[in-house]
């Protein structure tokens, strides 16, 4: 065996020795919440909410170790944890908690989806009474809206092809959808990518103040931009050769892009830092309870 | 001191995971937090909700997941405490389906800190809807059609602060908080760049920064990208609201700006040794 994988080893056992440790001793990611009772002033009936309470509230009257909480952050904890295994290499952890991930984030989407969109919009639409008597008590609309049909229709179309035969059918609807958003993201590109953003670049190279002086800064400012976009946009310009004046705005133009990937690469790590720092004060402060709670 | 740097390009790499595990541990374990200086984006997106009169009808997109809570969560409390402080009406929504846990983690916020706010009255949860960049650009002209009920499926003719609400034109800000696509793109394209009327602000992820930043200042007024600009959002309430700072968690921007910079002074440290021993190595032996 290696000897960093014997210290890795031992680095390892230490770890999960100072975690059983401070379970037991500081009762490591236990929840304690505290009962709150919302009365509804019109028809008087009371509901009780729990919220967690604070460590130092523990030991407060009403408040109550919470078994479920304190499952759901060992759990998240343990999680957590097997998807950083994976910096030791590939695993058998690791896929299991990928695994779990990529299935439970699937099961969310698909149970809030179909919540929100077949029983809350299609459902309720289109049959208002049921709708009522069933999960949207209050709902007022009592007529039913037959537009929803097309939908209905289409989503039909849809599901066709696990049929055995007609599977084209799928394709009608597929071939609306497509069009639809083509249609839609063609016109806002269109005016949010390109129009404005041309009308953005107009800008003056010589800036006066409103007391008549010379504004250095957004003259400056305005320059870079302008001859900025012109200079990249040179680059990208390949039906002429880039010699002479031209090869030397569009190594311009090859610099200035060079700047926007580093920043775009800076911005990039700095992002996956902060996922990082998220977790590991999950770690320490929800789990282990070490330092101040944030 | 060949043997030195021989020895230190040999070094497994796990000990640099455990050297960004110190440096990033450290600073949340012991709250140090180091003073930012705020940038004039910073500033705009701060004003725009601020110099908002009170009780200002505020449309609140939280679209993303949990994936990227660490990184939106500070910045999404920042907006919500400041809005609830200036006594706004907040209208969450969300067209990410993962997005509903998070708008009830702010919800969880108003309840905690701001007692006062009564749902339908205050606030409300437009929960989820389906159908990505259409849902934007339907309710931009009939928010009821699509909207007929709360997350709670009371419907909001019953809840009275949706009375005037017939589009999203009705709000004069929209504070969106997005992770990727659909989201603060996808409302500047299909809501902020058609209708002169309606004004966003955006807090976005650093990795989407940079093809937001073409939008500002004619479509956007400004965009809190990342962990930075949130510790100089937090930084502008505190001085404005110093009574925020008494929450023990309203700081968390700062405190994971802290931890940033270590890692940030770590990455740089490792990059400089790294080349120095690629040259006292690699170099000495394309030398010899």
């Amino acid at each position: 065996m290696k000897q960093s994988t014997v210290i890795w080893i031992v680095v390892m056992i230490l770890a999960g020795a100072y975690l059983s440790w401070r379970a037991i001793n500081y009762q490591a990611g236990a929840v304690y919440v505290a009962p709150k009772v919302i009365t509804d002033v019109e028809s008087g009936n009371s509901i009780t909410t729990w919220s967690q309470v604070p460590d130092v509230d523990r030991d407060k009257p009403g408040v109550e170790f919470s078994l479920a909480r304190t499952l759901g952050i060992w759990l998240s904890a343990i999680f957590t944890l097997a998807i950083f295994s994976f910096l030791f290499g590939d695993n058998v952890v690791y896929k299991i908690a990928e695994s779990i991930f990529v299935g439970a984030s699937a099961a969310y989407a698909m149970v809030v989806g179909f919540w929100a969109a077949f029983m809350g919009i299609f459902v309720a639409q289109l049959a208002p009474q049921f709708s009522q008597s069933t999960f949207i008590p209050g709902d007022d609309r009592t007529e039913p809206e037959w537009m929803m049909l097309i939908p209905l229709a289409m989503g039909i179309m849809f599901l066709w092809r696990l049929m055995p035969v007609g599977g084209w059918i799928s394709r009608w609807p597929l071939a609306f959808f497509i069009a639809v958003f083509a249609g839609l993201r063609l016109v806002s590109h269109f005016e949010a990518d390109f129009v404005v953003q041309i009308k953005s670049t107009i800008l003056p190279l010589i800036v006066f103040a409103e007391d008549g002086s010379f504004d250095l800064k957004t003259s400056l400012w305005n320059s870079i931009m302008v001859l900025g976009t012109l200079s990249c946009l040179t680059y990208f310009f390949f039906s002429v050769e880039h010699t002479g004046v031209v090869g030397k705005i569009s190594r311009v133009g090859i610099y200035l892009l060079m700047i926007t990937f580093g920043v775009g690469f800076a911005l990039t790590v700095m992002s996956r830092y902060s996922l990082l720092i998220g977790r590991m004060n999950f770690l320490l402060k929800d789990w282990l309870n070490l330092g101040a709670s944030l | 001191m060949d043997k030195f740097w021989q020895t230190l390009a040999d070094l497994d790499r796990r000990w640099l995971f455990a050297v960004t595990f110190l440096a990033i541990s450290i600073p949340l374990l012991t709250g140090i937090v180091l003073p930012q200086k705020v940038t004039p984006m910073v500033e705009n997106v701060f004003n725009a909700i601020d110099e908002l009169p009170s009780g200002t009808k505020i449309l609140i997109p939280l679209d993303y997941d949990p994936s990227a809570e660490g990184e939106l969560q500070p910045m999404a409390d920042a907006f919500v405490r400041h809005a609830a402080q200036k006594k706004h009406k907040l209208y969450f929504m969300t067209i990410w389906p993962t997005g509903v846990a998070m708008i009830q983690r702010q919800i969880a916020t108003l309840k905690k800190e701001y007692p006062e706010y009564e749902y339908g009255k205050d606030y409300v949860n437009l929960g989820y809807r389906p159908g990505y960049e259409g849902v934007i650009k339907l309710i931009t002209s009939d928010l009821p059609k699509l909207y007929g009920s709360d997350q709670q499926g009371t419907p909001v003719s019953k809840i009275s602060m949706m009375a005037e609400i017939d589009s999203i034109k009705k709000f004069p800000l929209i504070v969106n908080v997005s992770a990727g696509d659909p989201g603060l793109k996808q409302w500047v394209q299909y809501a902020a760049t058609p209708f002169d009327s309606i004004e966003i602000v955006g807090g976005t992820t650093g990795v989407q920064a940079s093809t937001l930043y073409p939008y500002i200042p004619n479509q956007m007024i400004g965009m809190i990208a990342g962990i930075k600009p949130a510790a100089e959002y937090e930084k502008l309430m505190f001085e404005k609201y110093p009574e925020i700072e008494e929450v023990p968690s309203s700081n968390m921007a700062n405190v994971y700006m802290t931890s940033q910079e270590a890692a940030h002074f770590m990455l740089i440290a490792i990059i400089i040794l790294g080349n120095v021993v690629m040259w006292q190595t690699s170099g000495k032996r394309g030398r010899s």
